[in-house]
């Protein structure tokens, strides 16, 4: 388990983005649909701290000496299992019986899929828990890591802040939060529903130290979560990022929340992607 | 039959963690600002005093992650915020992984008194119960309450330990050793008419009172404390039953969902036998009162066993 200190040298990490976006539209496109604009957003923050940041065994999931990642948004679930899949915790092909019957590839996360630490899906725990994990590296005097995801509807929860407010106060420096600010939820704009603005003062004010970043920005997005903490703040790293990244039709929309893409829909999303990468490879 | 006085369930508990925790490293005291710990010198060990303020759904995550890491932590609070507030974060974070997780309840039943109906605890066993891979506990007195403590820190999962408020009565010094898991069979009357299975200190009691008013009447009554209301112990209780006549649940919880409806759920399947449930009223209770007061009050005392009892016997008042 080689630990990442410096800047990173990961030439590979946009076309395993277009890999990862073409399996959540292939679980999208399957028989019971799934969270695609939520999990699209999710892309580059979960290649990021799976490829250059996590200190973990895809072999070992539970080694004890592992960083621990909480999918708090646990709708975000088909991005993950493509990510985890793509990294060897199982393979790739598996992503096949995403949601059929008897399939642990469930819509929110099950901790039998390997790489699954907690299950989520109800919002709103992630951070309690990653309190927790934080809480145990420091009694255990280790230097775990634990990086919660976040939605940034999920942050509607009032758990949410009753752990900020304990993370704060703990001043737990190993803790990081990374918040996918898409902007969007199931209705609309997180703003209709309920005002997150101003954000990074509102983690200010728990105690937090919060940064942002452009969320598709792989760079960027390594260096906020590679940066030492300040110490005694936990860190939040708020992602701006688009709902359905990469598929322009539904980019920045509220229905693409969850879908049920037919065989064509599919086809088509799947070949506007390959364009893409086409394009951005030129 | 003497009470003598005894300390509280929930300071007996508190003084035991302390000490467990000692000797314990993987304990970690995980607390909702429950005032319980105010002034207690944790020595050594006071870095695993943890007070994540008044927050318990928060406080049973924190308490899954610490758990996922290899602690046994143990939460505090009252046993209606773990039940009914905390509900959701019981469910997915700590019985949903089967974590170690232990969860001290205090103020069970209408043990909060004249702290009303926000703070009483008539649902909390049905809730626990309920969910798979839970344990639920109710020790009868403080006694009980360290030993049956200490054997639930050894559980492969989650554990529900229901507490009170105020001192209650030791039962009689003659009980037999308690067992995690086994009811305790406060008296055996080979042949029984009458079988009494009550929880917690003062429906154990007056189970207690009540076999002893129904023998003068002559009745034959086994009494068992079934303190651990999940797993019920199933073999004894059958056992127990199947020569009976009439069984006799008492309990400081509401009708729906507690052990009276563990007992009548597993002898209806293994034993049919009649179950009479004395359980407080479908109601709240708001108005001050001691514990006994109310639980009288609410339709839970010696005398309405030694009703239910003759009234399942067929016997005319």
């Amino acid at each position: 388990m080689a630990a990442v200190t410096g800047p990173v040298s990961d030439p590979g990490l946009a076309a395993a983005a277009l890999r990862v976006r073409e399996h959540v539209v292939r679980m999208c496109g399957g028989p019971e649909g799934g969270h695609l604009g939520g999990s699209m957003s999710l892309v580059e923050i979960l290649l990021v701290l799976y490829r250059r940041v996590l200190r973990a065994d895809p072999r070992d999931p539970r080694a004890p000496e592992r960083d621990v990642l909480l999918l708090s948004k646990g709708h975000g679930a088909v991005a993950l299992y493509a990510v985890l899949a793509e990294q060897g915790y199982f393979p790739v092909e598996r992503l096949a019986e995403y949601c059929l019957p008897g399939s642990d590839l469930t819509a929110h996360p099950a901790t039998a899929v390997p790489g699954v630490e907690m299950p989520s899906g109800a919002l709103g725990h992630g951070l309690s828990l990653g309190v927790g994990f934080a809480l145990a590296a420091r009694l255990d005097g280790t230097d775990r890591r634990c990086f919660v995801v976040l939605g940034d509807g999920e942050l509607q929860e009032g758990s949410v802040w009753e752990a900020a407010m304990a993370a704060g106060t703990l001043g737990l420096d190993s803790l990081t939060a990374v918040v996918d600010r898409n902007g969007l939820q199931i209705t609309g704009p997180t703003e209709a529903a309920a005002e997150l603005e101003p954000l990074a003062e509102k983690w200010r004010a728990f105690g937090w130290n919060p940064v942002e970043v452009d969320g598709h920005d792989a760079g960027a997005v390594t260096a906020a979560l590679l940066a030492s903490p300040q110490p005694g703040r936990p860190t939040a790293v708020i992602a701006r990022t688009v709902k359905g990244k990469g598929l322009p039709l539904v980019e920045g929309q509220a229905r693409s929340h969850y879908t049920r893409m037919g065989e064509k829909q599919r086809d088509r999303a799947l070949a506007v992607l390959r364009a893409q990468a086409r394009r951005a490879a030129r | 039959m003497t009470a003598t006085a005894s300390p509280s369930g929930r300071e007996v508990y508190r003084d035991l963690l302390v000490e467990l925790m000692a000797s314990d490293e993987r304990l970690v005291c995980v607390d909702s600002d429950t005032g319980l710990f105010t002034g207690v010198d944790f020595g050594e060990t006071a870095g695993r005093y943890v007070n994540v303020g008044i927050a318990e759904q928060n406080m049973m995550g924190i308490a899954a992650g610490l758990a996922r890491s290899g602690r046994v932590p143990v939460v505090n609070t009252m046993a209606t915020f773990a039940a009914t507030r905390a509900l959701e974060s019981v469910k997915v974070d700590i019985a949903l992984t089967r974590l170690p997780v232990r969860i001290a309840a205090t103020h069970g039943g209408l043990a909060a008194g004249h702290l009303g109906p926000t703070h009483h605890s008539l649902e909390d066993l049905a809730v626990m119960r309920v969910l798979p891979n839970m344990t639920v506990v109710v020790p009868a007195d403080a006694g009980q309450t360290r030993e049956l403590f200490t054997a639930a820190l050894d559980v492969d999962g989650p554990v529900y330990v229901r507490l009170g408020r105020g001192p209650t009565p030791d039962l009689p010094g003659d009980a037999p050793q308690v067992r995690l898991g086994e009811a305790q069979v406060l008296r055996r009357v080979p042949g029984a008419a009458a079988v009494l299975v009550a929880c917690g200190p003062h429906p154990v009691l007056a189970a207690l009172e009540a076999a002893a008013e129904l023998e003068s009447r002559g009745v034959g009554v086994t009494v068992l404390n079934m303190h651990t209301v999940k797993p019920l112990d199933v073999g004894a209780l059958v056992s127990a039953a199947r020569n009976a006549r009439v069984v006799v649940t008492a309990e400081e919880h509401w009708g729906a969902g507690g052990l009276g409806s563990a007992v009548a759920e597993v002898l209806a399947e293994h034993a049919p036998v009649r179950v009479l449930r004395v359980t407080a009223a479908d109601e709240f209770f708001p108005v001050a009162g001691s514990q006994r007061w109310l639980l009288a009050r609410a339709g839970v005392d010696s005398a309405r066993i030694v009703a239910a009892a003759r009234r399942g016997l067929g016997c005319r008042d």
